[in-house]
């Protein structure tokens, strides 16, 4: 059976520095894999040219086989992969409720419905509810997004990228600026992903990548420097060079 | 609150019709009756409260800045013209004739102005408008150029009831079109595609992450609303039974984009209002003078932006909010 996602060969250059310079990533279908590399290793590019905000290039995109390097982000995004922001990318001034009831709706084909009142589609807020309780978020959903407590915001990071039944998910950073001490409800979250599915870790706290990964590939300015189960990582002497010994958290 | 037929879903608001909302739809009818010598100047306010409806569903809901709205008003009022004068009197195939040219006029300029950026879609409408302009202008043995076309053969509604000059059927027949198309577009909305919209406006950048095609959302808004603004033009045109080369004016997108900005836009009522304000000012400030009025509506312009973004029910969403809190 096809990867769920794979890179192969990719490549891109801003000018004259090349960001990503050769990249070949292999995920299987339930993978929990993640990509760690200092400032600058070139993770931002790579999940952009995945999700296809940049072109690269060379080398290609592959979901589920298929090639997707000309793809649309959009279009991508309903073959079954999906992502989370780094940054919260979220809808303001809209309801926790709205926001998930729009990302479902668009899934279900929805969208471009005309006639019938969201309020009135009852197939999609019963979704809606599920998604939000099963991530802790039931009691939240009137609020507007914009009045969330930070830590639930990410939360809702999370719920929009799965409210596109991803095969493959793209999490980027998702406990960026939550203090340590109050990451755990997250950290619960992401470890209770459905085992299918396939997810891309992008992160600097080494903690929950060695707590949530069973393959880590680390990346130096735009190379995979090297790719190993978390051990194997941890034990080399390079890594710990580049990476690890900026960060002794391990 | 009066119980549901289906369970409330929090956070989904379930569209009802608010008691005012019913009394704003009541004031215009009580007005045709209470005044019955200026029904001309409340049927200019409806063909106006239209144009600035399109330009909401534009700008409010799209998020898309446009300076060249007129260009889709001049091409329905121009097409109602065109069809009058040469035989298609019909009115109401007339406006949706009219309304069906400009829409597809819009969904040409879209594929420009959705690919750019804000500064582009300024730049891209704007060129828009003062292209339609020049060339009405230019093609005076169709358009008239600047004195445009007068008595026009519109043809009686229905078969039965003519455009009189008491202003009668065309106050009814603006009201009815604005009511119908305002209906349509609080149903919009409220939909999914509008949700759609809303997303879009609040972040645009989510919308591909969760499957959107923004431009293709985008292009189909532009194209209903430069329909419907289109719409306005043509009522415009059969009510009045002429067309003037300022229908296409930049003074006219200027205008109508004030009016959605005054009254508060992405909220339907907003240019409802702003429209109201804007005519209903102009009339009893224009007969002391006219250059008076602009330095005034300048000035008033300048104050609402400043003192209450979200125009004037903005305004008095935050009066409301303050009232409450201190109760």
């Amino acid at each position: 059976m096809a990867s769920a996602l794979q890179t192969r060969d990719l490549r891109r250059r801003f000018g004259a520095f090349t960001a990503v310079d050769g990249v070949s990533l292999d995920i299987e279908a339930g993978a929990r894999h993640a990509v760690i590399g200092p400032n600058g290793a070139g993770k931002t590019t790579l999940i952009n040219l995945i999700t296809g905000t940049i072109r690269p290039d060379g080398g290609d995109v592959l979901l589920g086989g298929e090639r997707v390097t000309r793809v649309a982000p959009y279009a991508r995004v309903k073959r079954g992969l999906a992502r989370t922001f780094q940054i919260n990318t979220l809808f303001p001034q809209l309801t926790v409720a709205e926001s998930v009831a729009l990302a479902i709706g668009e899934r279900r084909g929805h969208g471009r419905s005309w006639l019938r009142p969201v309020a009135a589609q009852r197939a999609v807020l019963d979704e809606a509810r599920q998604l939000l309780r099963s991530l802790q978020l039931e009691g939240d959903a009137a609020v507007t997004t914009r009045e969330l407590p930070y830590g639930k915001q990410r939360l809702l990071e999370i719920a929009l990228a799965l409210a596109t039944r991803p095969r493959v998910l793209l999490l980027d950073e998702p406990a960026a600026g939550i203090p340590s001490g109050e990451s755990q409800q997250l950290i619960e979250t992401i470890e209770r992903l459905p085992a299918e599915m396939a997810i891309l870790l992008i992160e600097h706290d080494m903690s929950l990548v060695f707590r949530f990964a069973r393959r880590i590939t680390v990346m130096v300015a735009g190379r995979v420097l090297t790719e190993g189960n978390p051990a194997e990582v941890a034990a080399d002497p390079r890594v710990r060079e580049v990476y690890l010994g900026e960060e002794r958290h391990v | 609150m009066a119980a549901a037929p289906e369970a409330e879903t929090p956070g989904v608001a379930r569209p009802r019709w608010h008691p005012a909302e019913l009394a704003f739809w009541i004031a215009p009818v009580a007005a045709f009756f209470a005044f019955p010598d200026r029904r001309l100047l409340l049927s200019q306010i409806f063909v106006y409260a239209l144009f600035a409806l399109s330009l909401d569903l534009v700008l409010g809901y799209a998020g898309i800045l446009s300076l060249g709205h007129a260009a889709f008003f001049g091409t329905g009022a121009y097409t109602a013209a065109l069809l009058a004068q040469h035989g298609w009197t019909e009115p109401l195939s007339g406006l949706l004739a009219s309304g069906a040219v400009s829409a597809a006029f819009g969904l040409l300029v879209s594929l420009l102005v959705v690919r750019g950026s804000d500064l582009g879609r300024l730049m891209v409408t704007l060129g828009v408008g003062l292209l339609m302009y020049e060339v009405a202008n230019q093609t005076s043995s169709l358009t008239g150029g600047v004195d445009g076309l007068g008595d026009l053969p519109i043809g009686a509604l229905f078969g039965k009831i003519r455009f009189g000059l008491d202003g009668r059927a065309a106050c009814a027949y603006s009201f009815a079109i604005l009511l119908g198309v305002f209906l349509l577009a609080r149903r919009l909305v409220q939909s999914p595609n509008g949700l759609a919209l809303r997303g879009i406006r609040e972040n645009v950048r989510r919308m591909p992450a969760i499957g959107v095609d923004v431009n293709q959302r985008l292009r189909v808004v532009f194209a209903i609303a430069a329909g419907v603004a289109g719409i306005a033009g043509a009522v415009m045109t059969q009510t009045t039974q002429l067309v003037g080369i300022d229908s296409l004016g930049f003074q006219r997108s200027a205008e109508v984009l004030i009016m959605l900005v005054f009254g508060g836009a992405g909220r339907l009522y907003g240019a409802l209002v702003g429209a109201t304000v804007f005519i209903v000012a102009q009339d009893a400030l224009a007969g002391i003078s006219p250059d008076y009025w602009q330095f005034w509506l300048g000035a008033v312009l300048v104050v609402l932006v400043l003192i209450a973004r979200g125009g004037l029910l903005g305004a008095l969403d935050a009066l409301r909010r303050r009232v409450k809190r201190r109760r």
